[in-house]
């Protein structure tokens, strides 16, 4: 039995009326103490008897490839073999693939991309093997900047006459702003051990998407996903870097295969900057047009992306434009540069994180060239349905969370005009940024067992420190009346039913009511015991109770146990009104007058997000993205070699990330909301909220604090010393 | 090479190569995984221990230059139970995917050892000694550690309450 469920139009909100209490509470996560203790066990931490090590080689330039000592590092000592299997990929599959990504590793494509790999007894014996590889290529690199290609696109989605409402304007901006190429950087390398028992391969790698990646690895491996299993109980961090399967995981296969013992890759760090994908940089122009008193009258938005020939994925940068703001006259466009860089694809937020950040920095020009104040001119444009499609908002709390993070951050106390604050060396500013991310739903199952000792639920859904364990021990114990510590959660095995996997911020609410579902059923049977209506039954602490009868669920069991299925998927409700998070970003920066370093202050981020599950795993999400936005703004970038297109700083030395140092106090608002258009839980994704136009409200404090824009991300100091003589 | 490291209170003798690295014979000669490879080349933390008390990245040092050595890892911070550390690092989601975790608390246990013993760091007024848990301090201090999914207002939440329990701040 199941209970299906797709998602056409409003729910009911059932668990307002439930008795457990622990929906949405701070609980702490019930996988932590595994994680503080070092017994959670990751893709690279189980090693089997007898297990070899692979290492990936890369190519040093573009072209065919000519292994000119094949032979010589093959008969090394301690060396099993050098692999160049036509089967093995270039990059890692982009989300939601569900099949092969490009394979062949006889040509590089990009510098760095994987062309063998070398198997050895040991670490150590594969790294020397795998550095001792002498390698030839034959290539050129051949396009590898964006104004040098010639890009593709399809046409602008154009509404009305921008170009007329620019020149009768009271007030336009007409802007180029540009983000770097970045990467997830997760903590964790991509890793992989994999072993046979005869036809069937079973497999633990770092990956974010089960259900799709067993099909992209069996596609690969040209085998039956039936005889694939994966397992990726903890992940350690994907944002959008383990959506896909990567290099290691083929590789592992096919050598697992080929010489009959378990084989292990690890990808070095340096590996893991070329070899996964990286967040396209961005070239936007943003035109507003605006009457006097700071109405749109029409916005262009209109960007330039990257990704290697043969990728379908597009940095969606203009993807939450659609809504966020009324304005009749409208173009909207995006073109695609075919380079020979590394890979582009999804990384945390993928479109609002680098659009709505430069729009946002874009809409603080036009409230500076309106001369109002930049919270009045987002309420002033705060359309009242899809200004595209005219469909209705399933809810809209913009304004809310403009009103209430103003007052929390303080910022009616805020000095109007820039330049108005010092401190020795300093200039202090604030700024601020709306928040928008689209909220989406896949299709996921679950399953529930309800026994005398309690409840488990299985999924594949994978936990990559998005607190997965925690909000579905929290559904189901709510649903079924348990206490957290009488659920168990059981993740990451493909022999589970098929979860939604994480990405796009749905995994949350999409699992998370496949799991609602899976409780719904097991409630149904109780009632049924009960003799009484299911909507009449409350279950708390292991009790189930009905009118003047309350008896042990336990003893209902009768020694045996329940199970339930939940199954759901997006339907109407995803296309009849439009879905969306909300939220307001607000900073404050210090800026050296000398030396153009920024630092920020302080942060103060309110987010509308559906009902939150778990307010303590949510808030560290809203901190992650925050963080992620200073990391946007001021220091993260990818720099490419113009020459050949390779990523020069391909090390945490070089790739600089927001550390402990770099974050201030962030004050984080959840803003308590119910949207019934998002399914039964009434909950939305969060996960990439905190990021989207987090950087903007830095740089605009940063504008505040100096005059100076800096519309080439991210603002070094070099950058904002260029503004500041 | 033969050497002995007394790993978690416990002395073991392994049989290394003299390449591996301390991370690497914690991982793979003793199966103690709970410490992380993230780079292996210093710039992340994950791999953080105590050798004799002081935190250092075990990614970096060879194994064979620690016989006689006396090693902890995450695995030996809890006795029985949570260290008040690991619980407040669970109280305030001082981690969410976890992975730098094991680094994050050997480096913080040994931060706060630097700490006491008056070591400066490049948040501090002066060479003296004598310094504060102050917030520029803490972060400065723990600031090796890189934390992809920035819990670093739980992480540093966190070492405050472990160390104003223990009386160090």
């Amino acid at each position: 039995m199941s209970l299906d469920l797709k998602v056409d139009g409003q729910s009911e909100d059932r668990a307002e009326g439930y008795a457990q209490g622990i929906l949405g509470t701070p609980m702490d996560r019930p996988d932590g103490e595994a994680k503080v203790t070092g017994a959670a066990t990751y893709a690279a931490d189980e090693v089997p008897e007898g297990c070899l090590v692979g290492m990936l080689v890369r190519a040093p330039g573009h072209g065919r490839i000519e292994v000119l000592n094949l032979d010589e590092v093959r008969n090394s000592d301690g060396v099993r073999a050098v692999i160049r299997d036509p089967r093995m990929i270039r990059n890692a599959a982009q989300g939601t693939a569900n099949q092969a990504p490009v394979q062949g590793v006889d040509k590089a494509d990009y510098i760095g991309q994987p062309v063998a790999l070398v198997v050895a007894e040991s670490f150590e014996t594969a790294r020397h093997a795998a550095h001792s590889l002498k390698l030839r290529t034959d290539g050129s690199p051949g396009i590898v900047n964006p104004e040098d290609a010639e890009p593709e696109g399809e046409p602008d989605t154009t509404t009305g006459d921008l170009d007329g409402a620019m020149s009768s304007a009271a007030h336009s901006v007409d802007v180029i702003y540009t983000t770097a190429s970045s990467v997830s950087a997760a903590m964790e390398p991509h890793a992989t051990l994999a072993w046979w028992d005869g036809d069937r391969l079973t497999v633990r790698s770092a990956l974010q998407m089960l259900k799709y990646n067993r099909n992209e690895l069996a596609d690969s491996l040209e085998i039956d996903p039936e005889n694939v299993r994966l397992l990726a109980p903890f992940v350690g961090g994907g944002f959008g870097s383990k959506l896909g399967i990567s290099a290691d995981a083929v590789a592992a296969a096919i050598a697992a295969k080929e010489l009959g013992r378990p084989v292990q890759v690890v990808q070095h760090r340096r590996q893991v900057f070329e070899t996964v994908t990286r967040r396209s940089e961005t070239r936007q122009r943003i035109r507003l047009a605006a009457d006097a008193e700071g109405r749109l009258s029409g916005i262009g938005h209109e960007s330039l992306v990257s990704n290697l020939p043969g990728e379908g994925f597009a940095e969606p940068v203009a993807q939450a434009t659609h809504f966020a703001y009324g304005g009749a006259h409208r173009v909207i466009g995006e073109r695609l540069a075919r380079l020979n860089r590394p890979a582009a694809g999804s990384v945390r937020a993928p479109g609002e994180a680098v659009g709505v950040t430069a729009f946002e920095c874009a809409m603080d020009e036009l409230a500076s060239d309106v001369g109002i104040d930049p919270v009045e001119l987002r309420l002033r444009n705060i359309p009242d349905k899809d200004p595209e499609s005219g469909i209705p908002f399933s809810s809209h709390m913009l304004e809310r969370s403009l009103r209430e993070g103003a007052e929390r951050f303080g910022w009616a106390a805020r000095d109007v005009a820039p330049r108005a604050r010092r401190e020795g060396e300093w200039w202090i500013g604030t700024g601020m940024a709306a928040a928008f991310r689209v909220n989406l739903m896949m299709e996921a199952e679950a399953r529930i067992a309800l026994s005398p000792e309690g409840a488990v639920v299985e999924t594949d859904m994978t936990d990559i420190g998005t607190g997965t364990y925690a909000i579905l021990t929290q559904i189901a114990g709510e649903a079924l009346g348990l206490p957290a510590d009488r659920v168990e959660v059981r993740l990451g095995d493909t022999t589970f039913p098929p979860g939604s996997g994480s990405g796009g911020s749905f995994g949350a609410a999409t699992t998370g009511n496949a799991v609602w579902l899976a409780a719904q059923e097991i409630r149904q049977a109780i009632a049924q015991r009960m003799n009484c209506d299911e909507a009449d039954l409350t279950l708390k602490d292991g009790t189930a109770i009905c009118g003047n009868e309350s008896r042990p669920i336990a003893e209902l069991l009768d020694g045996g146990s329940l199970n339930g299925h939940g199954h759901v998927t997006a339907g109407d409700a995803f296309s009849d009104v439009r879905q969306s998070t909300f939220g307001a970003h607000f900073a404050e920066v210090a800026v050296n007058d000398v030396t153009g370093e920024v630092r920020v202050r302080r942060m103060q981020g309110t987010f509308a997000c559906g009902r939150i599950l778990n307010e303590k795993t949510a808030r560290s999400q809203c901190h992650g993205g925050m963080t992620w936005g200073i990391g946007m703004a001021l220091t993260e970038g990818l720099t490419h070699d113009r020459r050949d297109g390779h990523i020069v700083n391909r090390d945490f030395a070089e790739y600089h990330m927001a550390v402990n140092a770099d974050v201030p106090p962030l004050d984080v608002h959840l803003l308590e909301e119910r949207d019934p258009w998002s399914g039964p839980l009434q909950a939305k994704g969060l996960g990439e909220l905190g990021i989207c136009g987090a950087g903007a409200a830095v740089l605009n404090a940063v504008h505040h604090a100096c005059g100076v824009r800096v519309r080439d991300m991210p603002a070094t100091p070099d950058r904002v010393l260029a503004g500041l003589e | 090479m033969k050497i002995t490291l007394t790993i978690n209170k416990h002395a073991q003798t392994v049989d290394v190569d003299p390449r591996v690295s301390l991370l690497d014979a914690l991982r793979g000669e003793l199966g103690l995984t709970g410490s992380k490879k993230g780079c292996d080349h210093g710039q992340c933390g994950a791999c953080t221990v105590l050798v004799n008390g002081r935190r250092i990245n075990s990614c970096l040092s060879l194994a064979v230059m620690h016989d006689g050595d006396e090693v902890t890892t995450v695995e030996g911070l809890a006795n029985g139970e949570l260290s008040p550390l690991q619980a407040a690092f669970v109280e305030h989601d001082g981690f969410q995917c976890g992975f730098c975790t094991p680094g994050q608390l050997c480096s913080a246990t040994g931060m706060l050892g630097e700490l006491e013993d008056g070591w400066p760091s490049h948040a501090s007024d002066s060479l003296e000694g004598g310094y504060e848990l102050t917030e520029e301090e803490l972060s400065e201090r723990m600031s090796g550690n890189l934390c992809r999914c920035s819990c670093y207002p739980g992480i540093n939440a966190a070492i405050r309450q472990a160390a104003e329990k223990d009386g160090a701040a």
